[in-house]
């Protein structure tokens, strides 16, 4: 067990090591209690209009029961606040999951950002913190079986049409033979894999964990914990805000340019766009560019953690690494960092320096496995 | 296969050896650090690597950095580490002295840390300078001792 966002969490359950529970949620499926997450609702005339300010997502564009991973940035320097996925639920109804390491900041900056917001001629958005609403983490390729067997209705929703970003209100069948309250199901994740993050009302959240788990059986699903959900995320190139990302970090140096909206690389109108634009169009393009940018490594001898120094092959440190492990999958060791702008094209051959040694890295692309998710058109898994 | 079978021979015969020649009751002492060292019969040559418990808590081990011979180290000064998935650990000589050889199976089958870390598994052996320090260190009845009262 360890501290981790005010919480005493498993790295791993004794049942399984990090590299066996790795393996696990490749192969069959993995069921991670990520309730230390916070969660919100932001809702009201006018939350649209919030979010468009507080994020660089084109919301307008984002349906129904849709989510988007955006990012929360600070004004002028558009640095990140924190990471985010933000669902819409209705025309002016959110749902957002935000970092528990994050917490109090994020309120603090989300609370300044309504009262603000109200101030400024939309006294009815309201921020609706879900305390005690559970988010559990249902993944891997047997996730989408497991789901579709405590479904309550199982004509409520064809899972295979059901696609990676979209969500859903389902209800469980518990094993008192009722249907469960509503629970919102989102297929997607953080470990690369198919599978669906399921946010439960406080009074069912421990009753549905052990639903799936009971009727999946051990062999086909397992409880996962820090350690395995770290290197699969890792594997499948996804930042750890406070890690890969912070509040100096802009999405563009961050590599999470693809999540700033098509319309608003023109028009701007949120935080940090005036800082974020230029950067989009590099310096060879004439552009502001970054001076630095998050890279995906693969290094060569012993893995690379965070806070190993990057070095050019002259030797000349050029970043560190912000995390990294031995790839259970891959059986390379990989890593994420920041190298300066110019170093960052894969297959540029750098070097991390690990306990005084220079070892051979190569900058690659990311994600380092391929993701797996419920796409249309996609082969079925 | 006839290759796991030649190489798992020679290793047993290496060892088979090795135990032999420390069947004189030099028993392994422990640091507070999960090292064990064992020391020859003439008390001049000192094998290390980490405990049981230590090799448990890493979890499955996938790479291991060896010390190069002839190197000069103190009592707690890194000799090397053992990564797992989850985390990297320093390997801290518990004496003083120069060292010999590290174990160079494990460059290739690192996880022979986790099959037997407290003997095929052994990282590193020492010229030992002053005996004294290894009788200073935990004999296994205090170790355990210290490692139940860790979990509680």
């Amino acid at each position: 067990m360890v501290p981790f966002g005010g919480y005493s969490m498993p790295v791993q359950y004794s049942d399984l090591s990090v590299g066996e529970s790795h393996h696990w949620t490749r192969q069959k499926a993995s069921l991670f209690d990520v309730s230390h997450m916070v969660q919100y609702h932001i809702s009201g005339p006018g939350a649209e209009g919030l979010l468009m300010k507080l994020t660089p997502a084109a919301l307008p564009a984002l349906p129904v029961h849709q989510s988007t991973l955006s990012a929360f940035l600070h004004p002028g320097t558009g640095g990140i606040v924190d990471d985010t996925v933000i669902t819409r639920l209705g025309p002016e109804l959110f749902y957002v999951v935000t970092n528990a390491g994050c917490r109090d900041k994020d309120a603090k900056f989300l609370t300044e950002s309504v009262e603000a917001w109200q101030a400024q001629g939309y006294p009815s958005v309201v921020l609706t913190p879900l305390g005690g609403q559970g988010l559990i983490a249902l993944q891997g390729p047997q996730a989408a079986g497991i789901l579709g067997g405590v479904l309550e209705d199982p004509t409520a929703i064809n899972l295979k049409e059901f696609y990676f970003g979209q969500s859903r209100y389902l209800q469980l069948h518990l094993p008192s033979g009722k249907g469960s309250e509503k629970v919102l199901v989102s297929r997607g994740g953080y470990t690369g894999e198919d599978g669906f993050e399921i946010s439960i009302p406080p009074t069912q959240t421990v009753e549905i964990t052990e639903l799936l788990l009971n009727s999946a059986g051990s062999e086909r699903l397992r409880l996962a914990g820090l350690g395995a959900r770290d290197s699969l995320r890792l594997e499948a190139g996804m930042c750890l805000y406070g890690h890969d990302l912070d509040d100096t970090t802009t999405p563009v140096e961050g590599g999470l340019s693809w999540v700033i909206g098509k319309d608003r690389r023109t028009e701007g109108g949120f935080n940090g766009a005036e800082t974020i634009i230029p950067q989009l169009t590099p310096r060879s393009k004439g552009g502001k560019g970054v001076t630095r940018r998050r890279v995906g490594l693969v290094v060569e001898g012993a893995p690379a953690r965070e806070g190993a120094e990057i070095v050019d092959t002259d030797g000349t440190s050029i970043g560190r690494v912000t995390s990294g492990c031995p790839s259970p999958t891959l059986k390379k060791n990989v890593a994420m960092g920041y190298v300066k702008d110019g170093k960052h094209k894969s297959g540029t051959e750098l070097a991390v320096v690990v306990r005084g040694k220079r070892r051979k890295a190569t900058v690659t692309k990311m994600p380092f496995v391929p993701s797996k998710y419920c796409k249309a058109g996609a082969p079925p898994a | 296969m006839r290759q796991l079978l030649s190489s798992l021979s020679v290793i047993n015969d290496y060892y088979g050896n090795e135990n032999s020649n420390c069947t004189s009751a030099q028993a392994k002492r422990f640091t507070q650090d999960h090292e064990w060292i064992e020391l020859s019969d003439d008390g001049t040559i000192g094998t290390i690597g980490i405990s049981k418990y230590a090799a448990n808590a890493l979890g499955d081990v996938v790479f291991v950095e060896l010390p190069t011979p002839d190197l000069e180290v103190n009592a707690g000064d890194s000799i090397g580490a053992v990564e797992s998935v989850k985390s990297a650990s320093d390997i801290m000589t518990p004496v003083s002295g120069t060292v010999i050889e590290g174990n160079g199976v494990l460059e290739e089958k690192p996880g022979t840390i986790n099959q037997g870390p407290e003997g095929e598994g052994w990282i590193a052996k020492i010229k030992v300078k002053d005996p004294k320090e290894v009788e200073a260190l935990m004999d296994v009845e205090v170790y355990d001792k210290f490692t139940q009262e860790a979990e509680s």
